[in-house]
């Protein structure tokens, strides 16, 4: 059993948890995921590793409250266990070579630039960091994410926090301004990532997007992660996390994503029922 | 005086109608009348062809005379010794082509039911209250077995029996690898698996769930660090393959992979899962073998008209007869000479049909089987909200890439000796790691030879 030693409400809909998982923790790099099952009849859901601390054996996970098993998730407390946590899985960043990389986070998607943006800044490498939120409540890690990075800039769709307008026209404005990438990292929603990944392409600046489709076993053994790579077929969980944000095709990788939309809100409503009575 | 009937008796099984709306098991196994007449068909034959056609050579008319006389004991005791898990084989083991084939009684009439004596025998068992387990005397030596599916389990089994300290690493969360998540329950309850997996536990095999071994940890460290002196790698083919075709990405394009593991592993058929799945109002599959016949005979049973689309002919099936004569029972419909060449979306990038390319045979190819060739610009389209692929595995690259020195086939499978050995030292492999996706009893029967060379390897270290 995996127990929960910390839990912490980042926003309304976001919550850290640290968990006890020594061995995990031992070889976990950023990039990387885990899966987790909250209870014996739970589901497999995979989560991008947020953070990792070898010596005290723990591994840091964040996850945005969307289905039936993130509510429950969102419901067990410090000194709760998990029933159960394997990884790391997938492979981590790629980060030899670079000297000057843009990670752009887009909403709970931040959870996982984080780690990256950290790691990069920590072997020496130039991180701008360009985070987008719906609105001032929704910020996460802003304090983190500044001391990983050596310019930081802040979006909001609303304009309540940062500047009003998207992460594509902040780091549009950061490459017209003559800032030369070697690499952008982006880590979000499907839709923001394409747009990302399109905008590098017209600057011929690679590009890298992490993806996070259904998944089952996480270790290539379902093929519900697959997606299309440059033509070819790969699975996001031993090829990948990460792609070539040039290569992806986003538009199968968003219907995909949508297979199961009705199933998870309806489970979502039942766990909320199912909790709402307990209370 | 021999039962000298020229047909099996047969097994009793839920009816046709019944069967495909549940998940309970088909077939429900002899009574011990039935055993016992059964095994009196048994000539005892002082040659035993049968047992030249096992894989592990289980004393198949030494434990069928035990059956006759009535003492099921000691027909269990004769089979254990060859055979580590008699309730999986009983069940899945393809024995028409293997003992039964070389049953002397089959040369007039059907052979003895072996494969159904074996089931008998093993549910008799396993019905006894649990005699208490005698710990053998540990020997002081450990070994790691990656994987607890046919290979490793009995690889485990094996030297656990001999004192050795063994630890079963598994990936998933529940033990028993393919046994688990790719044979469905109505096959194979997963109460039996488990039952293997608590006799191994009961012997002194620690079991590891949730431990990726090429991730979690590398083969060097689980001997370099974690003191293991030789390690089993039984990890499986389950890597799935998909044709390549257009449209195979659409959302309700499954892998028998994944529609197999949602349904057996993760429990969607049962009211209430947290996992989903859905087969839609018609489901097509893609492939011939046991895999596609499990897959079809899951979507039936989850309320699909099913469709089997095979590019050769009934003849040419590779799954057993067994599987192909319930499918038909149960009312799949089986499109053969039929390949899919494109898969079609609707407007929301849903499954809306496949189309496929009318073949016809021609001469027999490298597995001696006449090759399909395209019937020149003859095309059917089936409407469809569900395609499964079921066309093969390959074994999970996974260990291979995280192994410095283990030397693997073209193909992936891992190049290993005989008795299992592979390039890097100490470390043996077998099952479908090795040969590519072949059945649960050649995968033991590797796990068991592999288990006496390391067994060998240690005691002369």
């Amino acid at each position: 059993m995996y127990e929960i030693l910390e839990k912490k409400s980042l926003n309304p809909t976001v919550t850290l948890m640290k968990i006890a998982a020594p061995k995990v923790a031992r070889k976990a790099e950023p990039g990387q995921f885990i899966i987790l099952r909250t209870d014996a009849d739970g589901e497999r859901i995979p989560l991008t590793i947020a953070d990792y601390d070898r010596q005290a054996g723990t591994i840091t996970i964040i996850f945005q409250i969307v289905g039936g098993t993130t509510e429950k998730l969102n419901h067990l407390n410090e000194g709760d266990c998990l029933q159960d946590f394997v990884g790391p899985l997938g492979r981590a960043t790629e980060t030899e070579g670079l000297k000057k990389v843009a990670v752009v986070g887009g909403g709970v998607g931040c959870a996982i630039a984080y780690p990256v943006a950290k790691k990069l800044h920590e072997l020496g490498v130039e991180v701008h960091s360009v985070v987008g939120f719906r609105n001032k409540d929704l910020v996460i890690l802003e304090d983190e994410f500044k001391a990983a990075s050596s310019k930081f800039v802040l979006m909001s769709d609303d304009g309540s926090v940062g500047e009003k307008g998207l992460v594509t026209d902040a780091l549009k404005k950061l490459i017209e301004s003559g800032e030369k990438y070697d690499r952008v990292i982006t880590i979000g929603p499907l839709i923001m990532m394409k747009f990302v990944c399109q905008l590098t392409k017209q600057y011929e600046i690679p590009a890298v997007a992490s993806m996070n489709p259904i998944m089952i076993d996480g270790t290539g053994m379902c093929g519900g992660c697959r997606l299309t790579v440059g033509g070819e077929t790969k699975f996001a969980c031993v090829d990948g996390p990460e792609f070539d944000g040039h290569l992806i095709d986003f538009d199968e990788a968003m219907a995909r994503g949508a297979m199961y939309k009705p199933f998870e809100r309806k489970a979502h409503e039942d766990a909320c029922n199912l909790f709402g009575e307990v209370k | 005086m021999p039962n000298m009937s020229l047909v099996k008796n047969e097994m009793p099984v839920q009816a046709p109608d019944v069967r495909n709306k549940n998940f309970s098991e088909v077939a429900l196994g002899y009574t011990e009348e039935q055993a016992i007449d059964e095994a009196k068909r048994c000539l005892n034959c002082k040659n035993k062809p049968c047992v030249t056609g096992c894989p592990v050579q289980i004393d198949i008319p030494a434990f069928i005379a035990r059956v006759a006389e009535g003492d099921f004991a000691g027909a269990y005791k004769v089979i254990t010794k060859s055979s580590s898990l008699p309730a999986v084989c009983g069940r899945v083991c393809p024995q028409e082509t293997q003992c039964e084939s070389k049953c002397v009684r089959g040369k007039k009439g059907e052979p003895v039911a072996i494969g159904r004596l074996e089931r008998f025998v093993a549910d008799w068992h396993n019905a006894q209250p649990d005699a208490p387990v005698e710990k053998p005397e540990p020997n002081g030596h450990k070994a790691a077995v990656i994987g607890s599916g046919p290979s490793g389990l009995a690889c485990a089994g094996d030297l656990a029996k001999k004192g050795y300290d063994v630890t079963v690493y598994e990936a998933l969360h529940v033990a028993g690898g393919v046994l688990s998540y790719g044979i469905p329950e109505f096959r194979l309850p997963k109460t039996i698996v488990q039952k293997e997996i608590e006799g191994l536990k009961a012997l002194g095999v620690n079991v590891e769930t949730n431990t990726v071994v090429g991730r979690t940890i590398s083969i060097d460290e689980l001997m370099e660090e974690e003191g293991f002196e030789t390690v089993f790698i039984g990890s499986g083919a389950g890597l799935p393959r998909f044709m390549n075709i257009p449209g195979e990405n659409l959302s309700g394009v499954y892998s028998a992979n994944e529609f197999l593991t949602r349904i057996n592993l993760m429990k969607a058929y049962k009211e209430g899962s947290s996992t989903p799945i859905t087969a839609g109002s018609k489901a097509v599959i893609v492939g011939g073998g046991n895999v596609a016949m499990d897959a079809a005979r899951c979507a039936k049973r989850l309320g699909a008209e099913v469709y089997i689309v095979y590019r050769r002919t009934e003849n040419e099936l590779p799954a057993r007869a067994e599987e192909v004569e319930h499918a038909k029972e149960e009312g799949i419909i089986f499109k053969f000479l039929t390949n899919p060449v494109e898969i079609k979306a609707d407007d929301h990038g849903w499954v809306k049909s496949i189309i496929c390319q009318e073949m016809e045979l021609s001469e027999p190819d490298a597995s001696g089987r006449a090759r399909p060739v395209p019937k020149e610009g003859a095309f059917i389209e089936i409407e469809t909200d569900t395609v499964i692929m079921s066309i093969g595995t390959s074994p999970n690259p996974l260990i291979k890439a995280t192994t410095e020195g283990l030397d693997t086939q073209k193909w992936g499978g891992i190049i290993a000796d005989e008795d299992g050995l592979t390039s890097k030292k100490g470390v043996y492999a077998g099952g479908d790691a090795v040969t590519g996706a072949a059945t649960v009893i050649l995968a033991m029967g590797a796990g068991k030879k592999a288990a006496a060379a390391m067994d060998e390897y240690m005691q002369n270290k």
